[in-house]
């Protein structure tokens, strides 16, 4: 029987029923300390510190704090230095506050070549289905799954229903991977992919690079989906090449065999996506750039209506904003500083807005330094920060005003996920950088990139 | 972890769709190091609405696709904390789901209708070998994987039962692991 990229990557990993193995276990400060006391308490140990990682990067400051114990924040501070503890202890790899290795836990894996082709990853947190980019199977699990995999190597996981996303068409100019896959939410709902491990083909994924493959990937969850995949190709090869990682013949096979079947089976027209802002409080309330917030047609959507501040009729485009978030696992790659920078080049951020720029790891930071990304934004008025998760869910000083209205490249716009009563609204790099300049959305596609710098 | 037996009690009622975990559990919160404690926090900005009413019972009822968002196992704890055993739903997010079943709190999926007639009735008996939910004017059965039942019925840790498959997670390892990356030679 034909069988899928999910079901080849699954059956290589059976250890025995409903147990898989993993290949790489990412962990970070927040969903660890109380796996490692319950470690302690049984009298057990890591079994594969050698296939484990870990970092700092929910609570750390994006101030240049040089080390955990200056931390300000008490909690965040035992937090950070109970990672740092708990990984000596265990003999676990750790990058954490100082090292210039460290950054979120989703764009550090990739970056070190420890996120390939072919493997099982998890990690404490929900946002791991971006690994699946490069043809793995990557799952976020809670606190006590993280603990089973320290004890075990090992997740107790049925297997998941599979389902395909298959893009027609190509993405249009200024149309970006964050809109196509905001767009997939907006089409199939938050709900949409749960139950499901979800795998995204078709031209306009070939298109991508590993930075978009990425963002893709991990904005699954978003659709309630665990994991998200995509077939590895020479894009994929050429990026771990990059990082000096050999390719592996292997992963030549990791693709979905004509004739394989999926319990559920999606068409996106990609030509027919526009840039895409969130107007609400879930992922899936998101519209076209040039649309008018949307009538509410139930209880929910008039609460976010109001929690939101804005009213039904009100042209997008129109809308102004306080503040613009660069940043998260979601979108803070190079790529995305890149084509960011592009944008504000010289030009002035509104008098209007609070901007800032948060790499997603120190390596991201330093490559931007070196191609004085980070004098572009600085001239037009960008606060520029060292790497951390930051504004994308403010457990650090990076935290929106109540009522502030953010333009974000985050993954997610509940209430007060920013901070208590903030209202955020996802966008691209290109769009949130735009709507930096503008002080309100604006259509990217009639952004005139030459103009400001002539 | 605790058994579970069957529950009975009133049910506490919160009709909203696609509660998140950002809901259930701000992430200011999320800074504790230890498992216990996270109660008083439960839904701490909704609470202060002013129509709010969250009594203490051991069920929860709630709209569909509770749970979604972050994989936070503290949304879990904080729910238990706060007294709840069970939480019945439409449909629930596939990670909070699973970390409700680690820790002793039961996700029960019922249709919209039966979701619905259990919050007017008030209050409802979980019985979890029955796969059965029973109040005044209805009863429905659920769905649950059947080692996930045996595992909560028995109250048993997930973890000893996989080092119970030592042998067989020895034995992968000694012939199809994969080859490398080794985290500890970067």
């Amino acid at each position: 029987m034909p069988q899928s990229l999910f079901d080849k990557l699954w059956a290589a990993h059976e250890v025995a029923d409903n147990l898989i193995f993993i290949d790489l276990h990412l962990v970070h400060e927040v969903t660890s300390p109380q796996a490692f006391d319950g470690l302690r308490l049984a009298g057990r140990t890591v079994r594969r510190p050698d296939r484990t990682l870990a970092t700092a990067d929910h609570n750390v400051p994006t101030d240049d704090t040089p080390t955990a114990s200056r931390i300000k924040d008490e909690l965040s501070r035992i937090q950070v230095e109970t990672l740092e503890r708990n990984c000596a202890e265990f003999g676990i790899p750790v990058y954490s506050v100082g090292s210039d290795r460290r950054g979120i836990v989703h764009v550090i894996g990739p970056e070190l070549g420890v996120t390939q082709p072919g493997m099982t990853i998890v990690c404490g947190d929900s946002h791991t289905a971006t690994h699946g980019a490069f043809g793995a199977i990557a799952f976020g699990i809670g606190t006590s799954e993280v603990e089973h995999v320290l004890a075990t190597q090992c997740l107790v996981q049925r297997k998941p229903k599979s389902m395909r996303i298959r893009y027609e068409g190509e993405l249009g100019p200024g149309v970006t991977a964050k809109d196509l896959i905001l767009a997939t939410i907006g089409q199939i709902g938050v709900s949409g992919a749960t139950g499901h491990a979800v795998e995204y083909s078709g031209p306009a994924i070939r298109a991508l690079s590993m930075e978009g493959r990425m963002t893709v990937c991990n904005m699954t969850i978003e659709a309630g989906g665990r994991a998200g995949m995509i077939a590895p190709d020479e894009t994929t090869f050429a990026f771990m090449e990059d990082r000096g990682v050999a390719v592996d013949p292997a992963w030549r096979e990791l693709y979905t065999e004509d004739g394989a079947t999926f319990d559920t089976e999606i068409v996106v027209d990609a030509s027919a996506i526009s840039p895409m802002v969130t107007w609400g409080t879930t992922p899936d309330m998101v519209i076209q750039v040039t649309d008018t917030v949307p009538v509410p047609e139930d209880e929910g959507d008039e609460r976010a209506l109001i929690y939101m501040g804005l009213e039904a009729g009100t042209p997008m485009e129109e809308v102004a904003i306080d503040r613009v978030f660069i940043g998260s696992c979601t979108n803070s790659r190079i790529g995305d500083l890149r084509v960011a920078a592009e944008v504000v080049k010289g030009r002035t951020v509104a008098s209007t807005v609070n901007a800032m720029v948060v790499p997603g790891s120190e390596q991201v930071r330093a490559e931007a330094e070196r191609e004085g990304l980070d004098v572009i934004f600085k001239d037009a008025g960008f606060d520029w920060r060292t790497a951390g998760c930051s504004m994308c869910l403010g457990m650090n000083p990076d935290i929106a005003a109540p009522g502030e209205r953010v333009a974000s490249t985050s993954n997610r716009n509940f209430e007060g996920r920013q901070g208590r009563g903030a209202r955020s609204h996802l966008v691209s790099p290109q769009m949130a950088a735009a709507a930096a300049i503008a002080g309100h959305f604006v259509d990217i596609r009639t952004w005139n990139l030459e103009e400001a710098v002539a | 972890m605790r058994a579970i037996e069957t529950i009975t009690d009133k049910v506490s009622v919160l009709m909203r769709d696609d509660v998140d975990t950002d809901q259930i559990i701000p992430k200011q919160f999320l800074k504790r190091v230890e498992r216990s404690g996270f109660g008083e926090f439960l839904f701490y900005d909704w609470a202060k609405e002013p129509d709010w009413d969250l009594p203490v019972h051991q069920i929860l009822v709630s709209g569909k696709n509770f749970g979604c968002g972050s994989s936070r196992e503290h949304a879990p704890w904080a729910l238990e904390d706060y007294g709840f055993r069970a939480v019945i739903a439409p449909s629930f997010a596939d990670i909070f789901k699973s970390n409700c079943t680690k820790i002793g709190l039961l996700p029960v999926e019922l249709d919209e209708a039966s979701v619905k007639s259990i919050a007017a009735a008030g209050e409802a008996q979980v019985d979890l070998a029955a796969q059965e939910v029973r109040w005044p004017g209805g009863t429905a059965t659920f769905e649950i994987d059947p080692e996930t039942k045996h595992r909560l019925i028995n109250g048993l840790d997930d973890i000893g039962l996989t080092l119970q498959a030592g042998a067989a997670i020895d034995a992968y390892e000694s012939s199809r692991e994969r080859n490398g990356p080794v985290t500890s030679s970067l």
